[in-house]
């Protein structure tokens, strides 16, 4: 246990992120915000469905950071890192993007049809084609890896592949929404949205800590599957 | 474990200049917190029971796992 003494099993961090998740729910409904047309209170999804997309993109930098150490290193240690780290990603993007649907279903929708008639318009945004784009190279990178039968073949060729799936990232959710007309707000300048023109003063206090809180809860859940991975294939070993 | 207590202390306080920024635009407390507001305190209520169970599972899956280290 002595090169097992690393973040993974430091509490501060995890109580952290469960403060912060806590503070998030109360100071995230509880607080006011700005009222505007057509958002109305469900402006307070901001907390909930964008920290979804900001977790996904830190857990997936974190991903191909360990991809690309077990390049260096070819340490297979760092292949499982990568693996669960991207799978965390993955979940937070649906998850991401379900909320989104929802929202976008009472937001963008008009109100004098029933919500699925305006789902072609919807559907056919950039930023959510995008989103799936983006999506969609990280199952096939799941797909890639687990279709290869030898260990120190897979987590090459896995590493390699998760490098360019994280590049793939870039166009899909970076560049081509600034480029087409989108529904989604922030066209001009930052895909997503604005953080410091967009959102008012008293939101970014929660918006955030929100972030923070949801990242540190996903790799919460991602060390916990990491070390599970780490006992399996300890007990192959032996 | 005193660098523990010592990030214990900071988080806190961090915590806490957070709160002294909204404790700001406070208005008056009413004694029926749970009913003003349009009830947005019984959601409060209900999302935060929700994530308490869920962190509560996470935290007991953290221990098991620590257990099973342990035994190998």
């Amino acid at each position: 246990m002595t090169e097992a003494k690393n973040y993974m099993y430091k509490p501060w961090w995890k109580i952290t992120g469960v403060l912060l998740l806590i503070y998030t729910f109360t100071a995230g409904l509880l607080l006011k915000v700005p009222a505007l047309p057509a958002l109305q209170e469900t402006i307070r999804n901001l907390y909930f469905h964008v920290c979804m997309w900001f977790a996904m993109m830190i857990l997936f930098t974190i991903s191909v950071v360990n991809a690309i150490k077990y390049l260096r290193t070819l340490n297979i240690k760092y292949d499982i890192y990568a693996r669960q780290f991207s799978i965390m990603g993955i979940v937070f993007g649906i998850l991401g993007y379900i909320t989104g649907a929802i929202w976008a279903s009472y937001t963008w929708a008009d109100p004098n049809k029933p919500a699925y008639s305006s789902f072609s318009s919807i559907a056919r945004d950039p930023k959510l084609i995008g989103a799936a784009i983006a999506l969609l190279v990280y199952f096939a990178y799941l797909i890639l890896r687990d279709s290869i039968q030898d260990m120190d073949k897979r987590a090459r060729v896995s590493a390699v592949y998760n490098i360019f799936a994280y590049t793939m990232l870039f166009p899909a959710i970076w560049i081509l929404p600034r480029i087409l007309p989108s529904l989604h707000p922030g066209n001009e300048g930052n895909p997503a949205l604005d953080v410091k023109n967009d959102i008012s003063g008293n939101m970014r206090m929660v918006f955030y800590p929100a972030v923070i809180g949801w990242t540190l809860l996903g790799v919460w859940i991602t060390t916990l599957k990491i070390r599970i991975a780490l006992l399996k294939e300890k007990k192959m070993m032996s | 474990m005193i660098r523990f207590f010592k990030n214990c202390i900071m988080l806190v306080f961090m915590m806490l200049s957070t709160l002294a920024t909204f404790a700001q635009e406070k208005e008056v407390e009413m004694a029926d917190t749970m009913r003003s507001n349009g009830r947005i305190y019984v959601v409060v209520a209900v999302m935060l029971t929700i994530l308490f169970g869920l962190i509560l599972y996470i935290v007991r899956l953290d221990k098991k796992i620590s257990k099973l280290e342990k035994e190998n």
